[in-house]
């Protein structure tokens, strides 16, 4: 199972790096939105402060959204997810190994873009942190409940702006829980709690989006 | 018991009981919302002063929020019959489900904006039961989004199936993060209902509203899933010898 | 080994394909399914790999339900459909790595690199398979029968794209694996000279 895990987690990224375009646009997409908005909302300090984590949260949602189409949609079509769900391995594992890879690809690198963020919207150092902290704990969520969304509308007319409809809705724990705790950790350092659940809440997609998945996309390949 | 069952599981057998049972529903939604709201209008002792007469709107604002929730349950209850027993007719019953059910919840936020005007003084809240029916809303939209964008009949019945059992398991969720946004102090902010501390009248009144809507959501049901039923099965010969297709 | 079909029947969508159809096939059998365009020869292959359920009826191996089995069905299982399952940006060598490896199949490089050399790759093992020619694409997705230990093949018109050359490589290919007492089940519009007295055919036009 072990050895199914790393042969698909360097497949894909093998993949990935030979065709860099996907990667960066994902990473690029939020660096252009966390741009815009305070060229839109205006440059007072106390204002971006205080909207910072909404938005970081919102752009890293939008960007996730994009690059989740790419997901599953590539092997669809050659006929390589056919293969797998025929091979004697449990699709799970398969699919996890997966969702890793698109984490490591366009999640993380968030993470690392945070004080970015921080420079923009004059965040202090601790806020930084937590704010890293937060993504890093959100977004995996992110990648694990949007394979869902992505099994679902394989090969659908409309499938990037379908996904958003189907998950964003679903998105919104992640997004109350992580903007609030840069927010509380801006007010009153008070962030640990917000991070524990949103740890709890990244342990139950762990053990129920990999099987919601895998469900999602033998029923998209019949 | 569960060789009756299994004999209206196919939609040939199905869609004439339907057609005789609706009427029944017809008839008691009818009476029972004309009946509840008379009662609540009349019934209902005249204590209140003329601004508050508009609580009366709860007469419908709370019906339909039992009757969305209460749908999207059934619309999952079906998906998941559909998904273990692999019954075509029990998709059905949730792609006819679904609309109603999201009527009824954009029935709910409409009164709900009216009633939040006159009591609380604006139209809208983020409060979480509302913005939860929203997501609710949401929800059903994706259901519905989903069944239609794709073509193939068996795919798109599975495929909103698990869509609406995720949305399912992850309503409590989303409602406790909505609802405690700051884990370190949870508040609950829509008035916490407490059926006994209403005025009998008034609870008669809504309490026989909410049956009448769930009286008319079977009827409603029921003519969409027969609908259904022929939409798809239009090439079979039962479909092609009825009196209505015949014409 | 045998597998067998029992009653089963397939829509798809509202429409109904086959029904009722029976057949079973055995270790050293060669099954042929034949019938017009759209008559449900590719989904009655997909059903029996197990990529999707059949309306009705049942499908056993070695009488035992498929769907039970699951992931022991799979192991002995091959299946090639329409598409090549080739990564194209990945070089044949390495799509056959990632395909042995995720079949169980334990086999060293030079295993890999003999198995491109006999499908007729030599040279164009270490190139991105999008830049192969579409019957090149075909041999490395055939080259993993090579390889394969699975008892059952169920091919989907494997000969399409493929030149008289390969063709003839194909069919001995198979001809080996009956003779070593395995399956093969397939479809397909050319005319091919397969060992004519023991081919088993199921048409599907006439139910």
């Amino acid at each position: 199972m072990f050895k199914t895990f790393k042969t698909i987690l360097f497949r894909d990224l093998t993949l990935a790096m030979r065709r860099k375009t996907d990667i960066l646009s994902a990473v690029f997409f939020f660096i252009i939105v966390i741009s815009l908005f305070p060229l839109g909302v205006g440059l007072d300090k106390t204002v971006l402060i205080k909207i910072a984590p909404g938005i970081a949260w919102v752009a890293a949602l939008l960007a996730s959204m994009l690059a989740l189409e790419r997901l599953f949609a590539g092997d669809y079509e050659d006929g390589t997810l056919e293969q797998m769900l025929i091979t004697p391995q449990p699709m799970t594992v398969i699919v996890l190994a997966k969702v890793v890879a698109h984490w490591l690809l366009t999640g993380l690198p968030l993470v690392l873009i945070v004080p970015l963020v921080g420079l923009q919207y004059h965040l202090s150092g601790e806020a930084i942190l937590v704010m890293m902290m937060a993504l890093l704990l959100g977004t995996p969520i992110l990648s694990l409940l949007g394979a869902i969304g992505a099994a679902l509308t394989l090969g659908v007319r409309g499938g990037g702006i379908l996904i958003s409809l189907l998950i964003l809705p679903l998105y919104i724990p992640v997004l109350v829980y992580g903007s609030g705790a840069v927010s509380a950790s801006l007010i009153a350092g008070e962030s640990q709690a917000y991070l524990l659940l949103l740890g709890a809440f990244l342990i139950l997609t762990l053990l129920f989006s990999p099987i919601a998945t895998a469900l999602a996309l033998k029923i998209s390949s019949e | 018991m569960k060789i009756n069952w299994f004999k209206y599981a196919a939609p040939s057998t199905f869609y004439p009981l339907a057609g005789k049972i609706i009427p029944f529903f017809a008839w008691s939604a009818l009476l029972l919302i004309v009946g509840g709201l008379y009662w609540g209008f009349f019934q209902t002792p005249e204590l209140l002063s003329d601004q508050k007469q508009y609580y009366r709107i709860l007469y419908v604002h709370v019906g339909s929020a039992w009757m969305s929730m209460w749908l999207y349950i059934v619309l999952v209850a079906w998906a998941l019959i559909g998904l273990v027993f692999n019954t075509r007719l029990s998709y059905m019953m949730a792609m006819a489900t679904a609309p109603t059910g999201a009527i009824f919840t954009f029935l709910t936020l409409w009164t709900g904006a009216f009633w939040g005007k006159t009591s609380w003084g604006t139209y809208w809240d983020w409060d979480p039961r509302m913005t939860t029916e929203l997501i609710l809303l949401f929800l059903y939209v994706g259901y519905m989004a989903l069944q239609s964008a794709i073509d193939d009949t068996r795919r798109s019945d599975k495929a909103s199936a698990l869509l609406a059992l995720v949305g399912l398991v992850l309503i409590p969720v989303i409602f406790w993060s909505v609802n405690c946004p700051d884990p370190n102090q949870c508040a609950a902010l829509h008035q916490q209902s407490s059926m006994s501390n209403i005025e009998p009248n008034i609870r008669i009144a809504w309490l026989v509203t909410a049956v009448g809507f769930w009286m008319f959501s079977f009827m409603v049901i029921l003519m969409r899933v027969r609908n259904i039923i022929l939409d798809r099965d239009q090439h079979t010969s039962w479909v092609q010898g009825l009196d209505e297709v015949r014409k | 080994m045998i597998l067998q079909a029992n009653n089963i029947s397939c829509r798809r969508g509202e429409r109904l394909l086959f029904s009722n159809l029976n057949f079973h096939i055995q270790s050293g059998e060669l099954m042929l399914i034949e019938g017009r365009n759209g008559c449900g020869k590719t989904t009655l292959l997909r059903t029996l790999a197990m990529l999707r359920q059949p309306d009705e009826g049942q499908i056993t191996w070695n009488d035992e339900p498929i769907d039970k089995l699951a992931e022991e069905y799979r192991q002995h299982l091959v299946w090639m459909g329409h598409h090549n399952a080739l990564k194209g940006d990945l070089t044949a060598i390495e799509n056959l790595r990632v395909a042995t490896c995720l079949n169980n199949i334990n086999c060293s490089e030079d295993e890999l690199w003999t198995a491109l050399e006999t499908i007729g790759l030599y040279g164009y093992e270490d190139l991105p398979t999008r830049v192969l020619s579409q019957g090149q694409k075909r041999r490395a997705a055939l080259a993993f029968l090579l390889l394969s230990q699975s008892k059952l093949w169920v091919l989907d018109e494997p000969f399409s794209a493929l030149d008289v050359k390969a063709v003839d490589f194909l069919q001995s290919i198979i001809r080996k694996h009956i003779e070593k007492d395995g399956m093969v089940i397939l479809t397909t519009h050319q005319e091919v000279a397969l060992m004519s007295d023991k081919i088993k055919r199921v048409q599907l036009d006439a139910l």
